[in-house]
């Protein structure tokens, strides 16, 4: 079980309990603002975008070629930019702070 | 708004259930009900065929929004209610439980059913499956647990045959693919395509054979009997059935709505009723970019649509401009796929250092209509980016692997 934190794009924060599924998931079937996962996972959308708390980027593991190409294209990406639909949830994850991109 | 007005939305998956959420993020302040005939809670489709068949993902991971989330939008769900009326002198639509709800507007996301060709022994058949609901991927992925031989045969060589037949082997499925025309996705791909998907299905051990027409289906005990009208016979436990979709226009014809090749809705998804709008698979439309009459299938236009329709019901003048993407996974590759390439006149292939990762762009004279890119986002990004502004591509460059693919180096100068 990892606690996890979204803070939406107009600064609400919503706090999560996730086990196994992705960080995406997680903020659909919550109803977490700005997370939208259009294309349901696949890393072909950019609609779950997200910036990692610095202090957890490590624990994210390696964003793949083609994420860290969608990733580059896309508007507001910063250093700590992820597609949440690619970063599995497991303990390691547990007190990850994620703001939703806008 | 008024409070009064009510919207109704039948269909909901990707279009039905995103429209009515933009309904009330554009501050629709009226009673939103959404109506579809399938029991469970809205889910994506595109991984039906995909990670949900081959059982490396669960339909419950798949949900388009939670059950609180309409609870707390206010959209009321009649899941596994069926509409069978609709009556647009009098704004109102009939349930098969005999319940009538009336409407101020009403959104049309009926989307499209699988076609089953007039083939004998292809209906009522329990060794025959179609796939567009979750019901269906559970049926095949239990038919193919229970069966000894599991011999799969795939009639339709398009993109669900394709993604089916390639989650069903790494379950350890024998599977053949019999496809009409000469070569596999031919309504939809380039011959470039169609033989980079061949040789991949084939290096997995995926048997295509093409020209291939299905003349009648028997059924034995142990097996369906598949026989082509050149009286070759495959034997097969299980037959997956993905020859295309005809739209579901049934509600639509009875509010004397126009209908051709689908609902035609204007730029703003209105159908040829001022009350009545239609998003998704269900439509026909004028896509202002490509320049001519288009019914696509696929999550990005359901998606765009629930958009356009939901501003316009609100009050704000919004147009359908987008161009179209699509994607497929099979095995382990990714196909991400922008633009139209229907009407080219040359394909080029640019191959990166990476052997794994290719594309394949698409021109009509100097203007880039579409990019095929497997593996390779970079290439379907800015691709998409490309067709949007009209740019022109500078082809000797693009070729090149050595000239990175960036926005700025293979635009012609």
């Amino acid at each position: 079980m990892a606690k996890i934190t979204f803070i939406t794009s107009d600064n609400q924060t919503i706090e999560l309990e996730g086990q196994s599924g992705s960080l995406m998931q997680l903020a659909v079937q919550n109803n977490v603002p700005g997370i939208d996962g259009d294309c349901g996972g696949v890393c072909s959308c950019a609609t779950c975008h997200v910036h990692v708390d610095p202090a957890y980027w490590e624990k994210t593991g390696t964003a793949s070629e083609i994420e860290q190409d969608m990733l580059e294209f896309e508007d507001n990406s910063s250093k700590y930019s992820r597609l949440s639909c690619q970063i599995q949830i497991s303990d390691a994850l547990d007190g990850i702070v994620l703001k939703v991109a806008k | 708004m008024s409070s009064e007005q009510t919207c109704l939305i039948i269909g909901a998956s990707h279009g039905g259930v995103n429209a009515a959420f933009a309904l009330r993020k554009n501050g629709w302040k009226g009673a939103i009900h959404l109506y579809d005939s399938d029991p469970a809670l809205p889910y994506h489709r595109p991984p039906l065929s995909k990670g949900y068949l081959n059982g490396t993902d669960t339909i419950e991971q798949n949900i388009l929004k939670s059950a609180a989330s309409y609870q707390e939008a206010e959209i009321d769900l009649h899941l596994g209610q069926s509409v069978v009326s609709l009556d647009s002198r009098i704004k109102q639509i009939r349930l098969t439980n005999g319940q009538q709800a009336t409407y101020d507007r009403l959104i049309l996301a009926t989307g499209a059913r699988p076609l089953v060709p007039p083939i004998p022994g292809l209906t009522d058949n329990e060794r025959v499956f179609t796939l567009r609901t979750a019901a269906d991927a559970q049926s095949i992925r239990e038919a193919f647990a229970a069966s000894s031989q599991k011999r799969v045969v795939v009639i339709g060589g398009g993109y669900i045959g394709l993604e089916t037949a390639a989650a069903l082997r790494q379950l350890g499925a024998t599977v053949q693919i019999l496809e009409r025309e000469e070569r596999i996705l031919s309504r939809v791909t380039s011959t470039e395509m169609a033989q980079f998907f061949t040789e991949l299905h084939q290096s997995k051990g995926v048997d295509i054979l093409t020209g291939k027409e299905v003349s009648s289906i028997e059924s034995k005990d142990s097996a369906a009997k598949v026989i082509c009208s050149d009286q070759s016979v495959y034997l097969a436990d299980l037959v997956i059935l993905g020859v295309g979709v005809r739209v579901n226009t049934a509600l639509a014809g009875q509010a004397g709505l126009r209908i051709d090749n689908g609902i035609q809705v204007n730029a703003h998804c209105q159908t040829s009723d001022s009350n009545i709008y239609a998003i998704g698979d269900c439509t026909s439309f004028y896509h202002p970019h490509y320049q001519r009459q288009l019914r696509l299938e696929s999550v990005q236009n359901a998606l765009d649509q629930a958009r356009v329709a939901t501003a316009n019901i609100c009050g704000q003048v919004e147009s359908y401009t987008a161009i179209p993407w699509f994607w497929s996974d099979q095995y382990d590759l990714k196909l991400q796929i922008v633009g139209l390439s229907q009407g080219y006149t040359e394909a080029m292939v640019r191959r990166e250092a990476n052997a794994s990762s290719f594309s394949v762009w698409y021109f009509r004279e100097s203007e880039l209509l579409a990019v095929d890119a497997v593996n390779n986002a970079r290439a379907y990004i800015l691709g998409g980016k490309i067709i949007q502004s009209g740019k022109v591509v500078d082809r000797q460059r693009l070729i090149d692997p050595g000239i990175p693919l960036k926005p700025n180096t293979l635009l012609l100068k």
